[in-house]
């Protein structure tokens, strides 16, 4: 199967966990690995913890000093700064978080159906040079994106659509053609071709199969490729900026996050913690209860998935 | 992999399968080869500014002059500095966690999934973060990391961080390791898994020591995914660009080529030269990229 990878990384290791008693040496490289592993753990989750435990300090009394301690009191009061805004921050967050998930959820959509569509015939009905052209696809998937950014904000420009968040959506499916190709591309593969010569045996069209036979088997790398397509839109910054210019009407998590913690102004450290909380929950709550399929759409990336 | 017979049959040519491909090939050819060239056609002309009204090709003076360019010289070697530390550092990072992971350990899963949030996250938010605790006060005035360096007795370190003159380039480092060593231990991990263990087994059996299995097993077949890990994190790092500017904007310092371009490109509206500079780092991209890209068309014809 095409999904090998993340089936590799969540398998228990059978043979090796043979139940016996340990001699010394072997309780001692235990516990080095679990005392590394607890360090490891404690620096990885060290800036999710100072987002979370500063948002919870108030507006005021946030300093870098007990950055790393627990607030004395629960107050609530920077999230509704930070989604509201206020006289002295006047870019809530709201606006730019709706606007955000509207944009993002169209563009995933879509991009996976594209994906879907090209998949099925790179992975099932090769045509002469359809290899060559896949190889070009992935290409697309690799580029700087600066090295068409120029040209791009200017036919955005020349056309209008950089008045709106479509010229995101828009940017988003054409350069997510590739991943989501690959993802479509490798799954399919997986699925027996005895099952598409079955099909036609009984004389069903290309279309007909892919309705019948493929569409129904597709639910994984459907999650897989809008989950990807989902975060990687969502965490996007640099078409962002380049597209909409940094137009406050068209400004996106990210965007509006950098306004935020970019401009010159007192700064009010407690609400731009959550402020990157806020901006961070989306793909987080996404990673946490869908993380195997978010896992899936990033080893894609290495070509090897 | 097995193969079945009819795997191994490639499937006849379809001219129907191309039809329905085409509005994709030709967006890609469009957007992606179109504008490149597009790109490039602009980087040779002299368009440097907004104001330049007679429009003339140049030839490639956009590039010789970034060659003398005293702050694209400075981009490039910041890019670098950072790609060495970035790369070592997420490299050995991710592949410590790999190893303390792949036996199999109790709480193996609640690790894994911690040790791979950071994926999920933006350079952008992370960055507002790391600003903060990057803080360069030290001593008495210390705060964020130069504080808690203190507090486990590592004041020692203690560090001016991004705002640096030498070291703001290997500061910028940190958090990009701590963003991606997971992705690097979620490959390793498929390598280290990805390894029959009739391999360990059998050298167990020949009598190797733990230590020599690993060196002379298991090492040898990770080299695959040494090269897969090292494409990666050597595309990524080319184009840093977020989290630079999450950190610390546009400044000086730590301008990177993507940062300079952007700031070519918007604040001087120098077209001409934004597009050369992504011209240039398309072709360092494409260097190491390319390669890659025919070797997996390869592996792909055998399976």
């Amino acid at each position: 199967m095409s999904n090998d990878l993340v089936d590799l990384i969540t398998a228990k290791p059978s043979v090796r966990n043979k139940k016996r008693k340990l001699t010394g040496r072997e309780k001692f490289w235990l516990i080095f690995r679990y005392v590394s592993l607890a360090i490891i753990w404690f620096l990885v989750v060290m800036p999710i913890y100072v987002m979370v435990i500063n948002s919870l300090k108030g507006v005021k009394n946030v300093y870098l000093t007990n950055a790393f301690k627990l607030p004395t009191k629960l107050d609530f009061s920077a999230w509704s700064v930070a989604w509201n805004g206020a006289d002295f921050f006047p870019h809530g967050l709201s606006e730019s978080m709706t606007r955000t998930l509207i944009f993002v959820v169209q563009s995933s959509i879509i991009s996976a159906i594209i994906g879907s569509i090209n998949g099925y015939v790179f992975a099932k009905w090769k045509f002469k040079g359809s290899n060559f052209v896949f190889t070009m696809f992935l290409f697309g998937m690799f580029i700087p994106y600066q090295a068409v950014m120029i040209p791009l904000v200017r036919l955005a420009t020349n056309i209008g659509i950089n008045k709106s968040i479509y010229v995101l959506v828009l940017a988003h499916i054409i350069y997510g053609i590739p991943i989501c190709t690959l993802i479509f591309r490798n799954y399919y593969e997986g699925i027996p071709n005895e099952l598409i010569e079955a099909g036609r045996v009984d004389k069903a069209s290309m279309v007909r199969i892919y309705r019948s036979i493929i569409l129904p088997l597709s639910i994984p790398a459907f999650v897989v490729v809008i989950i990807w397509q989902f975060t990687s839109a969502w965490n996007d910054f640099l078409f962002a900026i380049f597209l909409t210019g940094g137009s406050p009407k068209l400004s996106v998590a990210t965007t509006a996050l950098n306004f935020i913690t970019g401009s010159s102004n007192q700064v009010y450290y407690g609400v731009n913690m959550t402020a990157s909380l806020i901006v961070s929950l989306p793909t987080l709550i996404v990673y946490i209860f869908l993380g195997r399929y978010f896992l899936r759409g990033l080893l894609s990336g290495s070509l090897k998935g | 992999m097995k193969k079945t017979s009819s795997q191994r049959k490639p499937f006849m040519t379809h001219a129907g399968g191309l039809f329905f491909v085409l509005p994709s090939i030709i967006t890609v050819i469009i957007f992606v080869y179109g504008m490149i060239a597009w790109s490039f056609n602009v980087s040779l002309t002299n368009k440097n500014s907004v104001t330049q009204k007679k429009l003339e090709y140049v030839g490639l003076k956009n590039y010789t002059d970034l060659i003398h360019d005293e702050r694209f010289t400075h981009a490039l070697t910041n890019l670098v500095k950072f790609t060495i530390v970035f790369m070592l550092g997420t490299l050995i990072t991710g592949f410590i966690m790999a190893l303390l992971l792949e036996k199999g350990i109790k709480g193996e899963g609640f690790f894994r999934s911690f040790y791979l949030y950071p994926m999920a996250i933006s350079f952008i938010a992370m960055g507002t973060v790391f600003n903060w605790l990057l803080n360069s006060a030290r001593d008495q005035e210390a705060g964020g990391l130069n504080l808690a360096l203190q507090k486990i007795g590592l004041g020692f370190l203690q560090n001016d961080w991004y705002v640096s003159q030498k070291g703001a380039m290997y500061s910028m480092a940190i958090p990009a390791i701590w963003q991606m060593s997971g992705y690097v231990l979620a490959l390793f991990l498929a390598g280290f898994r990805g390894i029959p263990d009739d391999m360990r087994e059998a050298a167990r059996v020949d009598g190797a020591s733990e230590a020599q299995i690993y060196r002379h097993v298991l090492f040898p077949q990770l080299t695959p995914t040494l090269l897969t890990v090292l494409i990666i994190l050597g595309h990524i790092s080319m184009k840093i660009f977020d989290l630079i500017i999450g950190i610390n904007g546009k400044s000086y310092v730590t301008q990177v080529v993507a940062v300079y371009m952007w700031e070519a490109t918007f604040d001087k509206h120098d077209y001409a030269k934004g597009t050369a500079i992504a011209i240039v780092l398309l072709i360092l991209i494409a260097v190491v990229v390319v390669p890659y890209l025919r070797y997996n068309n390869k592996q792909q014809a055998y399976r």
